[in-house]
């Protein structure tokens, strides 16, 4: 294999793995409640943002991290009771234009409490690259592509072995038979929030020290990862994973091969491909309309 | 010859075989009923003879010759209408624009035509406005003409949906369960309607739970149960056949 | 309708200065995608997150055609707004064919890939520096002036809501409204759906195009900035907050929401704030829109004794 093929499979992955992680937020919330959260990339730039303003009052990184992530979290939670809640039953175009709008007023918030300069988050262990099959790469990319599968793994733990993320999944199958079952689905609600945006500020934190990070990172981030999950399949997990790396892959290849003007491209020809070719992803299932 | 039939018509979905293998030939003129259990297939059989669903084997003629359309609006042109089990009422307009809705079919309108109101265009909406108050009228809805569709009463909107299906002036009209939820002063209404129904010449076949309807408003029924024909005639032999019996009246009288 | 006639030749009155023109001129532009668009989403129950696009389409084929072919504005203007109705059918056909979220992320993919391909091909479009459009000349009489502008895009928008409201009363109208009532039940009647809705989404891509051409020739200046998501979601949402169904709504919500800024620019950086907050609570609160809540307001008190 040529350097440079693995240089392009290595940021790839990278990337790929980020939007992994937004898909994954993209794939609980949609399971949970039906509602595709189009504000999901704003909690990665929360994420980014955060760390960089606690970092600069004086946090150390772990801590402003931590305190990033929670803030995320605290907003999503916020997200469903003055959003989510309040549109009970409305149709999907309002549901859509409600996300939208929260999306622009994070936006606009972070605009305001923040600023419009690109931050930068220093690399968690060093910025010495390391040489892999002839081509470099950088540590954090190691820790993207690592914690990324620490909590693929854990995710997976919690919803195929835990009672409350198979209260999640029974939510998302039957949400009137969950209800008759016990489970809160306000409850499920908030969890689902609180986790994906929690994974959104994560993912920002993770990839800030390589792209940086700005008030508006999340507008692109969040589209595509809505691409990746769309790929893989909307609602299926394994299929949010495989859609990102995918995504980050082609994208990596496409701009490596093909055309670097026109690599934001790409995953947004791939969300019509796959809408129109196979609507259900890679690995989601069909849907019959009962009339 | 018949207006309708239906030659080894099946359908599957995924493994489940909801219709197999099904024959049968309905009249012109009469009134023919498709009972059966829940799950027999009887929406299903409706939904394959209006071209919502496609059939996964089996074929169709009507009057004789094959019925070649996919979608389910070319089944519409070809002369078939429905009503539905769970309303599709156009809950989005009144009452009279719902059935004006249904004259589709019978209104030639060109796009420049619409868009610049030609005089003839506005000649052709005062008649279409004529001819769905009639058929309101003969529904017995001539009340609720201005109403919007999502103030009116459950029994009002079952018989909406009969004159809007009846606006595409259709040969074989399909009810699916017209008597489901209506109180019995209601059930009788649409007794009444359909017989007149089949006064006017239109060929009626429903689907029905309400044996008592069934049983008074019919010449011929057909009885399904688990995707197959069970039997088939007039009322008296299906009424009296230990199979059908078994399987499904003996379950309770209504 | 004699309101909204009213409405265009009186406005001038009130129109103290060429901003006051200018900002009156944006309004109308805008009303006039609103109208288009609101056939899509508001009576045939369809939605596009990518209307910008086929804004895009029109106001860039205009200006490449005039400024670097030297083609005849006006003539450059149909060709765009034909290209646009062109990419809509192709497109439009195997889109549409999607429901609800997925359809919402079809069209939203379809703005994005415009909006790149403009902002990448540097040489035909300027690139994100943008370009300038030659002004609007018919027979070496050039369009110039807020006052002449104001005339013909009142004019037009006067003539879009005629064109609008005769389509809506029509079966053609009648049948869109059907598939967004029921589209099982629109299809048991008779009607195509596929092709209405296919009609619907050509129509209004083809008026927010003709609107994108008029807004590159006022303005002499088209940049990508004007084909984005964002202004996207701002078509959507006039058409949602003045109501949807409603072809004065649409044209209202165009004029609060594309005014409202201007005079709010002493709030400059709370605008995102407060439209985001706006689309929010409009939702929330007001989901059928400002026009046909007053209404529904209006007839409960108008019976009160």
């Amino acid at each position: 294999m040529s350097a440079q093929l693995v240089q392009f499979l290595l940021s790839g992955l990278t990337v790929g793995a980020i939007y992994a992680l937004v898909a994954l937020g993209f794939c609980i919330i949609y399971n949970a409640s039906h509602v595709i959260n189009f504000a999901q990339g704003e909690f990665v730039m929360i994420g980014g943002m955060a760390t960089a303003s606690f970092l600069g009052a004086g946090l150390p990184l772990p801590l402003a991290a931590l305190a990033a992530v929670a803030l995320a979290t605290l907003i999503g939670l916020a997200l469903v009771k003055f959003a989510v809640e309040p549109a009970r039953g409305a149709s999907v175009v309002t549901l859509i234009i409600i996300t939208i709008g929260a999306a622009i007023l994070l936006r606009g918030l972070a605009s305001i409490v923040w600023d419009k300069r690109i931050h930068a988050l220093p690399a968690f262990s060093g910025e010495q690259p390391i040489s892999i099959a002839g081509a470099t790469l950088a540590p954090q990319s190691l820790w993207v592509i690592g914690v990324t599968a620490l909590i693929v793994a854990a995710l997976w733990w919690f919803f195929n072995r835990t009672l409350a993320g198979k209260a999640i999944l029974a939510v998302s199958h039957n949400r009137l038979a969950a209800q008759l079952m016990g489970i809160s689905v306000r409850r499920v609600l908030l969890v689902s929030f609180g986790l994906s945006a929690a994974l959104g500020a994560l993912a920002g934190i993770l990839i800030a020290p390589i792209t940086f990070t700005s008030w508006d990172v999340g507008v692109m981030l969040g589209l595509k990862g809505f691409a990746a999950a769309i790929l893989g399949g909307m609602g299926s997990g394994p299929g949010a994973v495989l859609g990102g790396l995918t995504l980050g892959l082609l994208e990596s290849l496409g701009a490596g091969y093909l055309s670097s003007a026109y690599k934001d491209a790409i995953a947004f020809v791939i969300i019509l491909v796959v809408l129109v070719l196979m609507p259900g992803g890679l690995l989601g299932g069909r849907a019959t309309e009962r009339v | 010859m018949s207006l309708l039939r239906a030659e080894g018509l099946s359908k599957e979905f995924g493994g489940v075989r909801a219709l197999e293998g099904l024959d049968f030939e309905i009249q012109p003129g009469a009134v023919f009923s498709i009972i059966g259990p829940n799950g027999a297939g009887k929406t299903t059989l409706l939904n394959l003879l209006t071209g919502i669903y496609r059939p996964s084997a089996g074929r169709l003629w009507l009057d004789g010759r094959a019925l070649s359309a996919h979608a389910p609006h070319e089944f519409a042109a070809a002369g078939i209408g429905r009503t539905f089990q769970n309303l599709q009422i156009f809950f989005n307009m009144s009452a009279l624009e719902n059935v004006m809705a249904g004259r589709h079919l019978h209104e030639r309108c060109s796009l420049v035509a619409a868009l610049l109101r030609a005089p003839r265009q506005a000649r052709a909406e005062r008649a279409c406005r004529e001819r769905a108050a009639e058929l309101l009228a003969f529904v017995g809805l001539e009340a609720y003409a201005r109403a919007a569709a999502d103030a009116m009463p459950y029994g009002a909107l079952k018989r909406l949906e009969i004159a809007r299906a009846l606006a595409t002036q259709p040969r074989l009209l399909l009810l699916d369960e017209p008597a489901a939820g209506l109180n019995p002063s209601e059930i009788r209404d649409i007794d009444r309607l359909i017989q007149r129904l089949a006064q006017s010449g239109i060929t009626v076949a429903l689907v029905e739970h309400n044996m008592k309807l069934v049983m008074g408003v019919s010449q011929h029924v057909l009885v399904l149960d688990h995707g197959r024909k069970l039997a088939e005639g007039d009322t008296e032999t299906v009424r009296n056949d230990p199979r059908v019996i078994e399987a499904y009246l003996g379950a309770g009288e209504h | 309708m004699l309101a909204l006639i009213a409405a265009v030749a009186l406005l001038p009155l009130a129109l103290a200065n060429n901003y006051h023109y200018e900002i009156a001129i944006l309004v109308g532009l805008n009303a006039i995608v609103c109208v288009g668009l609101n056939l899509l989403i508001g009576y045939a129950g369809q939605i596009s997150l990518g209307h910008a696009g086929f804004f895009g389409i029109g106001a860039y084929g205009s200006a490449i055609l005039a400024a670097r072919y030297g083609w005849p504005p006006v003539l450059a203007l149909a060709a765009a707004s034909a290209a646009a109705a062109a990419l809509a059918y192709a497109v439009g056909r195997p889109i549409l064919r999607l429901r609800g979220h997925y359809l919402a992320m079809a069209t939203l993919g379809l703005g994005i890939i415009i909006s790149i391909v403009i902002a990448t091909e540097d040489r035909y479009t300027g690139g994100p520096d943008g370009m300038s459009v030659p002004p609007l000349a018919l027979a070496g009489f050039a369009l110039a002036g807020e006052r002449a502008w104001y005339w013909l895009v009142g004019a037009l928008l006067v003539a879009t809501v005629w064109l609008s409201l005769n389509l809506i009363e029509s079966p053609i109208g009648r049948a869109l409204r059907a598939l967004h009532g029921s589209e099982v039940a629109a299809e048991v009647v008779g009607i195509d759906s596929a092709r209405h809705k296919l009609l619907a989404f050509v129509l209004s891509a083809a008026i927010a195009a003709l609107a994108g051409a008029l807004t590159a020739h006022y303005a002499g200046f088209i940049t990508p900035g004007k084909v984005t998501f964002l202004h996207s979601i701002e078509l959507v949402v006039m058409v949602v907050f003045g109501g949807m169904a409603s072809t004065f709504g649409a044209v209202v919500g165009a004029a609060v929401l594309t005014a409202l800024p201007q005079l709010l620019t002493v709030f400059k950086e709370y605008e995102m704030v407060v439209f985001g907050g706006v689309m929010m609570l409009t939702m929330i609160f007001m989901p059928k829109g400002l026009v046909p809540t007053l209404a529904a307001l209006r007839s409960r008190f108008g019976k009160a004794p």
